[in-house]
């Protein structure tokens, strides 16, 4: 089985030989910033054109086939544009918090993708209190969708911001409890530990029926975290035009545009890595040729399969259900999804004791 | 009838006549509001439905027309003509206490002809900007432009929000101001351009958190005079103009007028000609509810179901294309009969539509109908009672939707109507969920006139012959047909000339928005745009 470490360990070998460790540390911090970064923007693009495409064929449509074959540079053409597009200064808007707030959401959005394990050796920052992590530093984005809701000076994004707030804020616990469910089964934060703990069993089989209620509740709760339909009431589109993001332009809409995509790529992925083994292949034990077989297919193909599996699922739901009203979306968590999560904890802690 | 005849010999002041089942009862404008509040209260048989207010310019004297009918007997009509002698201060009293529907009316009245209704609290003007000089829909408006340049300022809130009233208390006449919206009210925009108003409508929403307390329609934004053009234009040509009302039950609109022009002619139409023009208006039928089930979907933020609703009536679209050149506005019917024969595939192609939308029903059914988010959010939302939606006028699927049986194909069949055999579909409670299915049942029931129509075609001449000038004999003409929304009318006066005097087009979008001004109060702001989606209004139809 081929891991991404052979790789990364021989670029810090080859970077020591011949450099001190500062300079070392200095020259790899700098690479995976690059990576990251290049990865996010690239990831973007093919998300957007994965949903263009997913969507249309929902709606029965085909979706882009202008630009390249099956219209495979359409997002990258959309890219251009959208940087070059005007920066529209807004009256009596408040400029400093207008513009922090579109980095403070793309900024919460980059912190939690470096923190995801890809391969083992494809991962950035592995602390012991991943988990904890992810959590913590996803959860700053609302404080950017609230400024941008408030800095606008304009009701829609006021009324979308505040909205924003209260879903995410809310749906926040169940995300939490859900993951809490699995740190119970893995014991460890840390999200290396929890992937090579599953190679033998995912623990969405591992955890058995509270490991699958925790996977359903934190697939819903997370995609509302996302802001996507049918939890889109931030922006809401047929009431509040684009609700918080309604006066931004050009790229400050753009990173907006891409925290919005990169977040359902990250649920997905933290969902892939808890539930579903992260980049192990599929081993069934005592079935050694059919493990063997999985294992020539790459571990960061792994990642990936589960991942786009879990944006399907995503997109899927957004292209199918309206949208819920403020009550309801509220009444789902504080009264269904919260007291599911706080039950299967104590599920999880029976079936830790007695499985 | 015996009942109104023996309720009019009340009247002493009234004079009456009888044409079919169309009464014209003309009284004096100091005798008017007493006159509408027995018609209406009266225990016997209550006209409980205003249909239209109809403002007239008789050259030497302005007047006011009532259309008035009632649920008892919805077949048979009353016109109460009143008018008004003082050119330069005319007034009258306005009747907004006894129908809901009235205000509305009262203030498009006013601001064409400037008709002051007394006690009517809102007497803005409806379509026009309140600093408009003059009034357009009379004989002697002054059409220059210098009078009335292209405004390049918008127009001021507080003009635009200040309620003029003149208010008549024992005897004494004194005129009072109001505001729509208290100074720390939180007043939300919703349009002129907004994605969920279905056109340009403009709503002032009052709010309280999530919560509507208030809401003021703003109409106008793309009023085009219709009215007015149809004075100077003959018959023929009015014809298009009728398209470009509610765009989307178009080919209804123009079958209205052809109706109301054959009947003022005596035109025998042939039976093809009925046919035809019946299939093509229920083919429409199906496609404006499709897309208003669609755009209801999509307001609830199912931009799915939208696009599925928009798939099916592409295969109208086509329908109409082939065999009457236009997809939207398919410019189909004409004075006589119908502009050409039908195309060789109509028949099959119709034939091959039925089974086909009636298993894409059922995946509409499946996709949205039984989606809990969505009955959660339509059940318990927007009561309209049957009251209410008498009193308000609003007409058609709304209507329908909260019991009130008011199909205008049933009351007055007109075309091939009498030779199908179809059901009324009404619903009990007024909900939205109740106005959401009673389109996707109507599609199911005109599926099956069309069923029955499509083969039993009769053979002959598809247009009658007409002169090549029509000229409209001297008279009052009024046909009802039922569009999408609700109840078209047309009313035309004509003095035997080539042009109408007078034309007026009964909107049943205007009574729809009053529907959302009072179901509205007390939702949330996403309700507000799927009450919207709920009525389907269509904007172009209101600013004619």
């Amino acid at each position: 089985m081929f891991h991404f470490d052979v790789v990364t360990n021989w670029i810090d070998e080859f970077l020591r030989t011949y450099l001190s460790n500062g300079w070392t540390l200095f020259i790899e911090f700098v690479l995976i910033g690059i990576v990251i970064l290049a990865a996010y923007a690239v990831l973007a693009l093919i998300l957007i054109y994965v949903e263009r495409k997913v969507c249309a064929f929902f709606q029965c449509r085909i979706g882009p086939n202008r630009v390249g074959p099956w219209g495979l540079i359409q997002s990258v053409a959309d890219m251009i544009k959208i940087l070059i597009k005007e920066l529209i200064k807004i009256d009596r808007a408040d400029p400093v918090l207008f513009r922090l707030s579109a980095f403070l959401v793309i900024i919460a959005s980059i912190c939690t993708f470096g923190a995801i394990p890809f391969d083992r050796g494809l991962h950035a920052v592995d602390f012991n209190i991943g988990v904890f992590y992810l959590l913590a530093v996803s959860s700053l984005g609302v404080v950017g969708i609230l400024l941008a809701g408030w800095s606008s000076n304009n009701k829609y994004t006021m009324i979308g911001a505040m909205r924003s707030g209260a879903q995410l804020i809310s749906y926040e616990l169940s995300c939490g409890l859900s993951l809490m469910t699995i740190v119970m089964l893995s014991g460890t934060m840390q999200l290396s530990v929890i992937v090579e703990q599953q190679t033998y069993a995912w623990n969405i089989f591992r955890g058995g029926i509270p490991a699958l209620i925790a996977f359903i509740v934190y697939l819903i709760a997370g995609h509302a975290e996302t802001n996507r339909g049918p939890f889109d009431l931030p922006e809401a589109e047929s009431e509040l035009t684009a609700g918080y993001h309604t006066e931004y332009s050009g790229i400050q809409f753009g990173f907006f545009y891409l925290a919005e995509y990169l977040n359902m790529f990250i649920i997905a992925a933290i969902a892939s890595t808890l539930f579903l083994g992260g980049w192990m292949p599929l081993y069934i034990p005592g079935w050694e040729s059919f493990n063997q077989v999985m294992d020539y297919i790459p571990p960061v193909l792994w990642f990936f399969g589960k991942t786009f599996f879990c944006v399907f699922l995503t997109l899927w739901v957004r292209w199918t259900i309206p949208r819920l009203r403020i009550d309801q979306l509220l009444n789902l968590e504080w009264k269904i999804l919260m007291p599911i999560c706080l039950v299967n904890i104590v599920l999880m802690a029976l079936w830790i004791i007695y499985v | 009838m015996k009942i109104i005849d023996e309720l009019l010999a009340q009247l002493p002041f009234a004079t009456v006549e009888q044409t079919g089942k169309e009464y014209i009862v003309s009284v004096p404008a100091e005798n008017l509001y007493e006159t509408a509040s027995f018609l209406k209260n009266n225990p016997r048989h209550p006209f409980d439905f205003l249909m239209d207010i109809i403002g007239m310019d008789y050259g030497d004297s302005l007047g006011v027309t009532y259309i008035l009918s009632s649920t008892q007997f919805p077949g048979y009509i009353l016109v109460l003509k009143t008018e008004l002698a003082d050119r330069e201060n005319p007034e009258v009293d306005s009747i907004s206490e006894l129908w809901e529907s009235a205000p509305f009316y009262e203030r498009e009245v006013h601001g064409f002809f400037g008709i002051v209704f007394l006690n009517n609290p809102d007497m803005r003007r409806l379509f026009l900007r309140q600093d408009w000089v003059g009034y357009p829909l009379r004989k002697d408006y002054d059409a220059d432009p210098n009078i009335n340049p292209i405004p390049l300022s918008d127009e001021d809130l507080d003009q635009m929000e200040d309620l003029p009233c003149i208010e008549v208390n024992q005897g004494n006449k004194f005129e009072d101001h109001h505001k729509m919206f208290e100074a720390e009210e939180y007043v939300v925009n919703f349009g002129p351009q907004h994605p969920a108003t279905h056109g340009v409508l403009h709503l002032r929403v009052s709010l309280d958190g999530e919560t509507i307390k208030k809401v003021d329609p703003n109409f106008g934004y793309i009023h085009r005079g219709v009215e007015k053009m149809c004075e100077a234009y003959t018959y023929p040509q009015i014809l298009h103009l009728t398209e470009r009302l509610d765009y989307l039950s178009g080919s209804i609109n123009r079958h209205a007028v052809c109706l109301a022009v054959e009947k003022g002619i005596g035109l025998e139409v042939p039976e093809r000609a009925h046919y035809i023009r019946t299939i093509i208006d229920e083919l429409t039928r199906i496609a404006s509810h499709l897309l208003g089930w669609g755009s209801m979907t999509m307001d609830m933020g199912s931009i799915t179901a939208f696009v599925y609703g928009m798939r099916d009536r592409e295969k109208i679209m086509d329908i109409f294309e082939e065999t009457c050149g236009g997809r939207l506005m398919t410019n189909y019917s004409v004075i006589g009969g119908v502009m050409n024969d039908i195309h060789p595939n109509f028949q099959r192609k119709v034939k091959e539509f039925i089974p086909y939308m009636c298993k894409m029903l059922k995946e509409h059914h499946m996709l949205f109908t039984g989606n809990p988010i969505a009955r959660g959010r339509m059940e318990g939302v927007g009561y309209l009672s049957k009251e209410q939606a008498i009193s308000i006028g609003a007409t058609g699927p709304t209507g329908r939707a909260s019991g009130w049986s008011n199909d205008v194909r049933k009351i007055a069949p007109y075309a091939a109507y009498t030779h199908a055999d179809f059901q009324e579909i009404l619903r009990s409670d007024g909900l939205t969920f109740d106005r959401y299915m009673i389109r996707l049942d109507e599609i199911e029931e005109s599926l099956k006139i069309l069923e029955q129509l499509i083969d039993n075609i009769p053979g002959g001449a598809y247009a009658a012959k007409t002169k090549a000038i029509i000229k409209l004999p001297e008279g009052e003409y009024f046909q009802r047909v039922e569009a999408a929304r609700g109840e078209f009318d047309v009313y035309i006066n004509s003095r035997g000339d080539k042009y109408p005097y007078r034309l007026k087009f009964r909107s049943p979008s205007l009574t729809l928005v009053n529907a959302l001004k009072h179901i509205s109060i007390g939702t949330k702001v996403a309700d507000l745009i799927m009450l919207g989606g709920s009525l389907d209004y269509v904007v172009p139809c209101i600013d004619r």
